[in-house]
């Protein structure tokens, strides 16, 4: 009888007082996390109105100009921002077009791989690149790649297949290429984790009733490891719809050179480039709210959108 | 799931492959992985080579998986300059203390949104992602860091992220599945407060889900420069080892990568390069085997909830 009481004591809604009384503790715990998310990120927001001033590190809100709407006209007759906005939607729809159909197909061939030990030495070899840094990725591209010096081109060369080195990181056109394919190489392995563990949820009997009425493998991969992978799919897919407007500063800063830039110009280079680099804080502050409020809002559409089709939601 | 499920369901799952035949398709499913496999293996061996080799050998574009004229020129250049030997402990260090307060926080933050019987739970929890989805941006935020002191700080590396919203999820999910009310139920029945739960009840069942998201964190960290590069201005004593090396290959590819690659190279020491880029990448290949599990672990948890 007495365990009955304590248990409504514990969960039954209670005034705050009550709740306060009873759970000091754990109002004190997360009140930690609280005031560094106050202190860090919430204390950030009111530097947004930069935007509206013409902002000077050293003078400070008081001391800068206050130029109403002028900087947002200025961002949007800017050449370099509407080049750094193309270049970060165009890249993010091609590394979404070969980044997010890999990791499927990779996982569908290693679900098919017989020998469990071979598996997990391949899963674990095919995962490593996901733990590199950027820099060491970048850098290990540039040894790879370079015309003369990189082996690859020294390989080709000795096969006689090519002439003079292609320049795989210096001339926009291939650097295209390589900068996609290598992201798709880095996060291939790991991307197939979460399809295996869907694969793995769906029943053993379904194959075995395929086999018996004769299904081959296609077959089975087609009516049965698809279907089964396909929620988590368009969940994945959806989240990284999402994420269009984002652009990884890392990964770009490590495959620039001066050669490139057209294409490597996108909108995380423009923001430091003239924000830190170049103290034009106030139009880089705009391009970041542009930035983060487009992508606020696509996050909330595939949210919608996931819900309608019946997916779980990402908030 | 207990342990013996799990290995009933992956055996039946063999199902699609196992009474069948080796055919042609196994054949063709084991090169393509082997191709790709080795994709991942040969730049080190190659690049490892390259670090090995004595320098004639590499202008003349000799070394391939193995090295020729073997010497640890390199790497005996790369103890001798120092910089990244120092800058290695240092981020060392800097993993750490980052890995450690990340995890306190980090529990702080999950235990108490994991129980249901929080008031106001939703209120906090709304609170602690809204960064997740809208941040302010770099300038804003450097500003910001700026008026904290917190440039050429080796804390304005640390305190921004040891909050991470996404690590919270996982860690909050996990306790949801894991410790159901129930449990807490007897030790709040002895009389125990909610930090002796936390302590003796909690603590000790998470230790997988510990051990994982400390791998997050220190990973995290180990491999992010960005905000170094941002945040750290000045002083290259808090430059941790991976803006380092960004900075050391920077200005050599890009000359070499230029019409005087050829001229440039002879000057340019590729191997010491190479020496370089292995010396910050041996370190994580060493660990990586061993903790590669609870990595994958995470990633499943964390996908439950998105």
């Amino acid at each position: 009888m007495a365990k009955k009481k304590k248990n409504i004591e514990l969960y039954a809604p209670t005034t705050w007082k009550k709740a306060f009384q009873r759970d000091w503790q754990l109002y004190l715990l997360i009140l930690i996390p609280l005031i560094l998310v106050i202190v860090f990120n919430y204390a950030a927001y009111p530097g947004m109105r930069m935007i509206f001033y013409d902002y000077k590190p050293a003078k400070g809100y008081d001391g800068s100009e206050f130029v109403g709407l002028e900087t947002i006209k200025k961002v949007f007759k800017d050449n370099d921002f509407f080049l750094a906005l193309k270049n970060s939607i165009k890249y993010n729809l091609l590394d979404l077009a070969l980044g997010f159909p890999m990791p499927i197909i990779l996982a569908l061939i290693l679900n098919e791989l017989r020998f469990p030990r071979f598996k997990k030495v391949t899963q674990t070899i095919l995962y490593l690149p996901h733990f590199l840094s950027w820099v060491i990725i970048g850098s290990l591209a540039y040894q790879l790649f370079r015309p003369s010096t990189g082996i690859v081109n020294i390989v080709l060369k000795n096969f006689g297949l090519i002439k003079d080195g292609i320049p795989f990181l210096t001339e926009p056109g291939h650097w295209m290429v390589t900068y996609l394919l290598i992201a798709v190489w880095q996060g291939m392995g790991w991307g197939t984790i979460i399809y295996l563990a869907a694969i793995t949820s769906i029943s053993g009997e379904l194959y075995e009733a395929a086999m018996i009425d004769g299904a081959n493998r296609w077959q089975r991969i087609w009516h049965i490891t698809l279907p089964g992978i396909k929620s988590t799919a368009v969940t994945m897919l959806i989240m990284n719809l999402g994420r269009i407007m984002g652009s990884n500063f890392e990964r770009l800063e490590s495959f620039g050179n001066s050669g490139v830039k057209s294409e490597q110009y996108q909108l995380a280079i423009y923001i430091y480039e003239k924000g830190l680099a170049g103290n034009n804080f106030s139009r880089a502050t705009m391009v970041g709210v542009f930035q983060s409020l487009v992508g606020l809002l696509l996050v909330i559409v595939a949210d919608k959108v996931a819900k309608k089709l019946g997916e779980d939601g990402l908030l | 799931m207990s342990k013996k499920r799990k290995k009933e369901m992956e055996s039946t799952n063999d199902g699609s492959r196992a009474i069948t035949k080796f055919k042609f398709s196994d054949f063709v499913i084991m090169l393509v992985l082997v191709i790709l496999c080795l994709t991942c293996v040969l730049p080190f061996i190659h690049l490892g080579a390259k670090s090995l080799s004595a320098d004639t050998y590499v202008v003349a574009k000799k070394v391939f998986l193995w090295p020729k004229g073997f010497t640890t020129t390199a790497y005996k250049a790369v103890f001798e300059d120092g910089r990244l030997v120092y800058s290695f402990g240092y981020s060392v260090v800097l993993t750490a203390i980052f890995t450690l307060l990340g995890m306190v926080v980090c529990t702080c933050a999950a235990y108490p949104l994991s129980r249901r019987r929080l008031k106001g739970r939703n209120v906090l929890s709304f609170v602690l992602m809204v960064p997740m989805y809208f941040s302010a941006g770099l300038i804003p935020t450097y500003v910001l860091m700026n008026d904290l002191n917190l440039i050429d700080n080796m804390w304005g590396l640390i305190l921004p992220l040891i909050f991470s919203p996404y690590n919270m999820l996982i860690m909050k999910s996990f306790l949801q599945s894991s410790i159901p009310d129930t449990l807490e139920e007897a030790a709040f029945l002895d009389g125990a407060t909610n930090f002796q739960v936390l302590g003796k009840v909690v603590l000790p069942l998470s230790k997988p889900i510990i051990a994982t998201l400390s791998l997050f964190y220190a990973v995290g960290r180990w491999n992010s420069y960005a905000d170094a590069k941002y945040y750290i201005r000045l002083k290259e004593k808090f430059k941790p080892i991976q803006l380092l090396l960004s900075e050391m290959v920077s200005t050599a590819s890009e000359a070499s990568s230029t019409a005087f690659e050829a001229v440039v190279n002879i000057a340019t020491p590729e191997v010491l390069q190479a020496a370089a880029i292995m010396f910050v990448t041996i370190p994580i290949i060493c660990v990586y085997p061993f903790v590669q599990k609870y990595f994958v672990k995470g990633v499943m948890i964390g996908a439950v909830k998105g």
